[in-house]
């Protein structure tokens, strides 16, 4: 069986959910015959149909709130977002409808939102966002990062068929640089359930989506060194998966907590304190934060390297947590 | 910068402490880490040591008043800082030491209140200072964040004790003063690897040639007058509560042993002087009823169980439970993995727990897990008690007096004889639930041939 990517991992996601369902519909801009800005639809409108495969109008509010419709019909619909940065329009329908329809309505807004996120394709700083923390903190939502083509559809389809609006980061550096055999059979992976992506004694990363990457070659720079790290992919972000978030820390007692958002207000924030929660006694370093600057994701590529977390990064500082 | 007081979590389950003594006046400078107050929560009673340096500036919560965990039971402000401020708004601060305790929490109450709203509580009359305007990103923004993460502590830093949760919490399970043990980490800064190594190198807590300070003493308990109604301590209320379900949950039963210490009496006059300077601690007789007992649950492992439900719990390791009567009550520390030890590592265990339970230094670890009790209330005089078990556990062994008996011997050529000797009275309480009364008396053969002939080196 050939090696397929993270967006062909999607793709077939997509397929088998909408094969399985006729309940599942998608709507996008330019989602249809185009097959989308990266080709996630491609092939899906002539498979399926033009009324299960949506072309909309730019207008992300006005996507959301028909799609919010829909579902209270008792579709479940999934939206593209063309890029994820423009989100932002949709806010207030996201956060103040979705979010809030099962406990304000009793009913429930089975609702997958995705779109490509993340930098280090020379976007610019309105296409390379990680707008993650914004619905992280709306209760009601969940959020999912897969950092790998398996978990990509194994989560892709978890999301379609949870009752919850679920928002599905698909961070575009992976889109077609990762390629893995998956599974003939239909299998899913759960939300809310970490993996430990490398197992190791010395100092843990807890990580998730491109960074996943960042860290496992700073594990095998740091092999060399002797250093072991245990990189925890968390792969969703909410619900968190506090329970291996602490079982990483009383295993290695040293912790970084790797993301490509920016620093403050990152999830690295809520994670630390998670740890700080549930596993103080354990800690045998402070717990270190390596994010993104800051600022505006620049669109000068040297700059935008100099912004964005990179191996060394972490191979510094988990070799001063290994003497620490 | 004041530093807040607050009611520590003694362990995982506990979520009140009664705060039953402060050592310190509201004035009165405080050293880091120097008790502060004292406090008594369902697993054990403990001198909790100031966070900070300063001087006790306020008492929020009153003696004998039991509040949740994180309850902020006091402020420290850091020395000369008081005089330095232009101290705002402070008139309450004389009458602090009478306000009131906050309400006891109600039973539902188990999450700990927040800390800030007990402050808030406290201080609601003191004026907010207007906010600094705040730049709204931070100026250091561009800087790359590995650098600013940590601040590593320089070598002449380390000359502070430095460590880390992880290495703090071992330490204190193990009862090790951090401030012998070599750090090896940045600055000096002890690693999990050097606590590590020194609890093995030193099982007992401190390296011989530096012991540690004289253990302080236990404050008094208070006296009762005739005619007094007193309220139960919290160590008496669960004391009190957890007899009381004992003796309904198992339904009890004693068998009386007599056993002839004499071979061991001698042993130990014997040995003892040299034993205790070779070995560094006292020698009693409680290692040789652990080991004892530990040979009688090898050959009836039952007497080592626990009942859930319907099922018996045959206990992997026997952890044994030692009473420790205080002066305000009795607690029972426990000797996890006692099987795994030898006669001078019981002794050493023993005595190190008994000290610990008397200075109020045990954690609550200490105190669970317990799947064997031995009490010994044979010094005060008893011929032999009947100890209620400590449940969940089915068997308590209770140690009588050991007295001098004429007894009847038989010589080699079958004459019977009068001769005198050390005669001690054992007692298993058992529940009959699980143990039989077979088993239970065979248990105490068992018990009774390892202390008559004993045979074992003592170390």
């Amino acid at each position: 069986m050939p090696a397929v990517t993270y967006l062909e991992a999607i793709r077939q996601g997509l397929w088998e959910e909408m094969e399985r369902d006729p309940a599942v519909f998608c709507m996008g801009e330019d989602i249809g015959v185009y097959g989308g800005a990266f080709k996630v639809t491609e092939g899906l409108i002539h498979h399926f149909g033009p009324e299960r495969v949506i072309d909309t109008p730019i207008a992300e509010g006005a996507l959301v709130d028909a799609a919010f419709g829909a579902a209270l019909t008792g579709l479940r619909p999934v939206v593209e977002f063309q890029f994820i940065d423009f989100i932002g329009c949709a806010f207030n329908q996201i956060t103040n409808m979705l979010a809030k329809s099962h406990y304000r309505w009793g009913a429930p807004a089975p609702i997958v939102l995705r779109g490509p996120c993340g930098g280090g394709v020379r976007g610019g700083p309105f296409h390379s966002q990680n707008p993650e923390m914004y619905f992280v903190h709306t209760p009601g939502m969940k959020v999912v990062a897969p950092g790998t083509a398996y978990d990509a559809k194994g989560l892709i389809k978890s999301a379609i068929r949870d009752n919850n609006p679920v928002l599905f980061l698909e961070h575009k550096f992976l889109y077609r640089r990762i390629k893995e055999e998956l599974p003939a059979d239909d299998y899913v992976v759960p939300l809310g359930k970490a993996r430990a992506a490398r197992e190791g004694r010395d100092v843990s990363v807890i990580t998730y989506a491109a960074m996943l990457h960042v860290a496992l070659a700073a594990a095998e720079t740091l092999a060399k060194e002797g250093i072991e790290l245990e990189v925890v992919d968390l792969r969703t972000l909410q619900p968190l998966d506090r329970e291996a978030i602490s079982n990483t820390v009383k295993k290695t007692n040293k912790v970084i907590v790797l993301h490509e958002d920016t620093r403050t207000a990152g999830i690295a924030g809520e994670i630390t304190a998670v740890i700080n929660e549930d596993a103080f006694d354990w800690l045998a370093a402070p717990v270190v934060r390596i994010a993104s600057l800051d600022t505006p994701v620049p669109f000068s590529p040297p700059l935008e390297e100099f912004f964005l977390p990179k191996v060394a990064d972490v191979v510094r500082a988990a070799r001063r947590l290994k003497s620490y | 910068m004041p530093t807040d007081v607050i009611m520590p979590q003694m362990g995982e389950s506990i979520f009140e402490g009664t705060l039953t003594k402060w050592l310190k006046k509201p004035g009165d400078k405080v050293q880091r880490d120097e008790p502060l107050f004292e406090i008594s929560t369902d697993k054990v009673d403990a001198e909790i040591p100031a966070p900070a340096s300063g001087v006790l500036k306020e008492i929020k919560v009153a003696e004998g008043a039991t509040v949740q965990v994180n309850t902020v039971v006091g402020v420290i402000d850091a020395e000369g800082a008081a005089a330095a401020a232009p101290a705002p708004a402070k008139p309450e601060a004389p009458k602090a030491a009478v306000v009131p305790a906050p309400p006891a929490p109600s039973p539902q109450g188990r999450q700990p209140q927040p800390a800030e709203a007990v402050t808030r509580k406290g201080n609601g009359a003191r004026p907010q200072p207007a906010p600094a305007p705040e730049p709204a990103r931070p100026r250091e923004a561009v800087a790359r964040q590995a650098e600013s993460v940590i601040e590593f502590p320089s070598a002449e830093e380390g000359q502070r004790v430095r460590s880390s949760p992880l290495v703090r919490r071992i330490a204190r399970d193990h009862n090790v003063d951090l401030a012998r043990v070599p750090g090896t980490g940045l600055g000096g800064r002890i690693t999990k690897e050097d606590i590590l190594r020194f609890v093995e190198q030193y099982p007992a807590g401190a390296p011989p040639s530096a012991p540690t300070g004289a253990p302080a003493v236990a404050a008094p308990a208070p006296v009762a007058v005739p005619g007094d109604l007193v309220p139960m301590s919290t160590m008496r209320k669960k004391i009190a509560e957890h007899m009381v379900a004992s003796k309904r949950t198992s339904a009890h039963v004693h068998s009386i042993f007599e056993i002839d210490m004499t071979r061991i009496v001698k042993l130990r006059e014997r040995e003892r002087a040299d034993w205790e300077k070779r070995n560094g601690t006292k020698l009693t007789f409680m290692p040789f009823f652990a080991r004892a007992v530990l040979a009688g649950i090898r050959e009836w492992p039952v007497v080592n169980a626990s009942v859930e439900g319907e099922s018996i719990r045959y206990h992997r390791n026997v952890n044994l439970g030692i009473a420790v009567a205080l002066d305000w009550g009795l607690i029972v520390p426990v000797v996890k993995r006692a099987e795994e030890k030898n006669f001078l590592g019981l002794q050493r265990a023993i005595t190190e727990l008994a000290e610990r339970a008397r200075n109020k230094k045990l954690s609550p670890d200490d105190v669970q897990g317990g799947t064997f009790t031995i009490t010994n209330p044979g010094p005060y005089g008893p011929l032999f008690g009947t100890p209620i078990i400590n449940q969940p556990q089915v068997a308590i062994l209770g140690i009588g007096g050991i007295f001098k008996t004429p007894v009847v011997k038989t010589d080699p050529e079958g004459n019977d004889y009068f001769a005198v000797a050390h005669i001690l009275h054992v007692s298993l309480g058992y529940d009959h639930r699980v143990v039989d009364g077979a088993v239970a008396d065979q248990f105490l053969s068992v018990v009774k041939k390892k202390l008559e002939q004993w045979d074992e080196d003592i170390g």
